[in-house]
């Protein structure tokens, strides 16, 4: 066992001592690992994040009914018992068209055009939360409710998320494939490297076998050389993606502040 | 013990380097193998390694028949045999000790004691004071007595020595003779292939002459 770890102690340190020799050649295939390493790996942390934000969106999933502005009181309480029958939805708020305007007043700077309006052009309508449902059992409903009297339209609030969701989806597997491309490049580059290495050594190699070395005895420091060179170039992409992250948060946030988003 | 019983090797063309060798060397027994170039000597020193294999017939290193060895059990018979090459093989990017180190680290053994053995087989051949030196710097004489340092370093049964003495002067010739005839006393069996006339002319030791890949009796 202690002569196994020696062994093993020794082909690294005569792999670490190999990659110290030559270290231009060394740091350049380094960095080339990480660029290859650090680009789909990027990307990959893009999608998920955009995808945690379509996914906020899309577990809460809302449907806005919006009536004739003719309704009366009768018909806004005709679909109110037509929406509490309804066993499928998780809940569901009016919101009155004066309770609207008061909202629209206090957000923006509206207050001058709808006095010039006289009236309130705003029109009933009823926020239905919707829980987790699928995207036919929303079209059904939306239907469905498009049938009722005095309902004038049936908005799905959650739509562009569930398009940005499915685009995501393309997007991921379009990662899954140049990350397989990037991959198998960096095995072939990884080869080509190690073959260089045993040109190199080639007479060590060949004295090694006529005095006794095992096979694995050889391959061990060239396996070393290619561990130490892959996992230095994984973590330099890391750090690389640790940065650009901490740097893209900044502007991120400040983007957020303005459009008033929130990013995780 | 060693045994060839009628063993022929021929190489892919057609060429016929050993035709029906029966030999038998017992432990501890220095033996020559004399011949002109091409008359066989090293083929039939390289079966003994398993560098290369009889087309027919037995070649018994042992217990082991080197014919029908698994590739895998190759490197461990190779640990029991020092090897002195006709080509020297000394690797220039370390120093000469490192050089003799070389078959104790690819059997794994720990440092301290490769060290001492190491310095050991240098004093045996009279390189102590130039364990440190780039082996480029050496004379002729002093990288053959390296090899031999490296040959046995790590204590083998057999030692084989193909050509040692090839551009050497006859000086230098004789010290490496007494060298391998040292060794010899100790228990060690050696195998020297030469042409060198005035070795043959001085030794004691039983010759093996080969003639076209034939014994001559």
């Amino acid at each position: 066992m202690i002569r196994w770890i020696s062994q093993h102690g020794h082909a690294f340190m005569r792999a670490l001592g190999q990659l110290v020799s030559t270290p231009v050649t060394s740091l350049l295939s380094i960095i080339v690992f990480s660029i290859v390493l650090s680009l789909p790996a990027g990307i990959f942390i893009l999608i998920e994040n955009l995808r945690e934000i379509s996914g906020q969106a899309t577990d809460t999933q809302q449907m806005t009914l919006v009536l004739d502005t003719a309704a009366r009181q009768a018909d806004i309480e005709q679909i109110n018992t037509r929406l509490e029958a309804l066993a499928t939805i998780e809940g569901f708020q009016f919101i009155s068209k004066e309770i609207a305007l008061q909202e629209l007043l206090q957000e923006s700077g509206m207050a001058e055009v709808m006095r010039n309006l006289g009236e309130n052009p705003l029109p009933d309508a009823f926020v239905i939360n919707l829980g987790s449902m699928s995207a036919s059992e929303i079209e059904q409903l939306q239907a469905m409710m498009q049938a009722w009297p005095n309902v004038a339209h049936v908005l799905v609030d959650t739509d562009w998320a569930r398009k940005l969701d499915a685009l995501l989806d393309v997007a991921r597997l379009i990662v899954i494939m140049l990350a397989s491309v990037f991959g198998t490049a960096l095995i072939i580059v990884m080869f080509n490297t190690i073959r260089l290495q045993i040109l190199t050594k080639r007479d060590e190699i060949e004295l090694s076998k006529l005095i006794g070395a095992t096979d694995s005895y050889i391959c061990r420091p060239f396996l070393y050389f290619g561990a130490i060179q892959g996992l230095a170039g994984a973590a330099l992409a890391w750090l690389l993606l640790y940065f650009a992250i901490i740097q893209l948060n900044e502007a991120l946030t400040e983007l957020a502040r303005l459009c008033t988003t929130t990013f995780s | 013990m060693i045994s060839f019983n009628n063993v022929s090797k021929f190489y892919p063309g057609g060429f016929e380097a050993l035709k029906g060798i029966t030999l038998a060397i017992n432990p501890g027994e220095l033996v020559l193998f004399s011949g002109h170039s091409g008359a066989g000597k090293s083929t039939l020193l390289k079966l003994i390694p398993a560098i290369e294999r009889p087309t027919s017939g037995n070649v018994v290193v042992g217990q082991q028949n080197i014919g029908t060895l698994r590739r895998s059990a190759i490197p461990y018979l190779r640990r029991n045999i020092g090897m002195i090459f006709q080509g020297q093989k000394i690797l220039y990017d370390r120093n000469v000790f490192a050089n003799v180190m070389l078959p104790l680290q690819v059997t794994g053994f720990d440092t301290r004691t490769s060290a001492a053995r190491v310095r050991a087989a240098l004093d045996k051949v009279g390189l102590l004071h130039k364990e440190k030196a780039d082996p480029i710097t050496l004379s002729g004489g002093e990288k053959q007595r390296l090899c031999i340092a490296r040959a046995v370093v790590h204590r083998p049964t057999i030692l084989i020595a193909d050509e040692p003495t090839a551009n050497l002067d006859s000086n230098y010739a004789r010290d490496i003779m007494a060298v391998f005839e040292s060794f010899n006393q100790v228990g060690v069996t050696v195998l020297i292939s030469t042409h060198d006339t005035m070795l043959l002319d001085i030794t004691r030791h039983r010759i093996v002459e080969l003639k076209q890949g034939k014994l001559i009796v």
